[in-house]
């Protein structure tokens, strides 16, 4: 066969240059599937640094797209509730420069406000438990609620 | 033993692929902005040149030599490159997807580097052992990691210095990697 190969050069060229794409595209295939990344990690990253307030003040319907919107290159500093210390944090994961707050979505409370029950009007109905974010409420059915302020993002 | 210093030795000081051999001009300007991005880049050429080296030295002994294809040689060569950079992009973006981000265009541009195909061709020139040649594949990714990682630092202080308007950006930089090439240039009496 190596001398049937030998005498017939053009036909050997294209056998093995066909043989070898075959074989590397059967390596890239299988590390395709090996290496498959699940959505943009980045994205991922970026919503777990961001307050979860879900407040609409950077211009997004919430914190994921915003998110998103900086995964595609937004600025990161349109958040008020996460402040210049959510700023720094994405500044670093991104390994960018930290620019300050932008004013024009609003401005970083100085006092830190957190939600407050007026207990003698609640009655235990849970309905701000399923509002809230960032589960900072406390309380059962038909019980007293209470907010714990530590997790509380205002 | 020597053998092996002295393959080492040339390529990464005497023969210096970036600054004496001028090839892979395109990455070593194009990344070299910050350091960490270099170390990245570096890091990703080693991988694939030292595997590319290996790969087209096995395709050349064993497909190309014995089948008389020795005239493929650089249509095979750029194919078994690509598929390596195509598999150490994939690699990257799994293990890390911010070096990913920040590398951006330039790991698929490392398939046209010319330094790869540039090391893989000179594999075939001289007759090397499978050991010799993916040792010069290491070598010659060493040098050039090396050279990036040098320049990187030096173009991050440029960044801050007081350079006059004509010469900012660019044109400080090629100056830079000029004065550097003419330095690389004094190894050259060393092996």
């Amino acid at each position: 066969m190596i001398d049937f190969l030998l005498h017939n050069p053009v036909l050997t060229a294209l056998i093995v240059l066909g043989s070898l794409a075959l074989l590397f595209g059967a390596i890239l295939g299988f590390a395709a599937v090996r290496f498959k990344v699940e959505g943009d990690p980045i994205v991922e990253q970026l919503d777990a640094l961001l307050p979860q307030t879900q407040c609409g003040q950077c211009g997004h319907p919430g914190c994921r797209p915003y998110a998103e919107g900086i995964a595609n290159g937004e600025a990161i500093n349109k958040c008020p509730p996460g402040g210049q210390n959510t700023i720094n944090a994405i500044a670093d994961l991104l390994d960018i420069e930290a620019p300050s707050l932008d004013e024009e979505h609003g401005e970083e409370a100085d006092t830190k406000t957190v939600a407050f029950i007026r207990e003698d009007e609640c009655i235990g109905c849970t309905k701000c438990i399923q509002a809230c974010p960032v589960d900072a409420i406390l309380g059962a059915a038909k019980q007293m609620h209470t907010v714990i302020a530590a997790e509380c993002t205002g | 033993m020597t053998e092996l210093a002295v393959i080492l030795i040339s390529t990464i000081l005497v023969n210096n692929f970036v600054l004496v051999q001028f090839l892979g001009l395109c990455p070593f300007m194009g990344v070299s902005n910050k350091l960490e991005t270099a170390i990245g880049m570096g890091g990703a050429t080693t991988f694939v040149l030292t595997l590319a080296s290996i790969c087209s030295y096995l395709v050349n002994t064993y497909l190309l030599e014995p089948f008389a294809l020795t005239y493929l040689k650089t249509i095979s060569f750029i194919l078994v490159i690509a598929v390596v950079v195509q598999f150490a992009k994939m690699f990257i973006e799994k293990t890390s997807p911010l070096l990913y981000r920040v590398l951006g265009v330039f790991l698929p541009l490392i398939t046209t580097n010319c330094a790869v195909l540039g090391v893989a061709l000179q594999n075939t020139a001289k007759a090397r052992s499978f050991f010799e040649s993916s040792l010069f594949g290491f070598g010659a990714a060493l040098g050039f990691s090396l050279v990036l990682i040098l320049f990187s630092a030096m173009r991050e202080r440029i960044s801050v210095a007081d350079v006059p308007e004509p010469f900012q950006g660019a044109a400080i930089g090629m100056i830079t990697a000029g004065l550097m090439s003419l330095a690389f240039m004094g190894f050259a009496g060393l092996v």
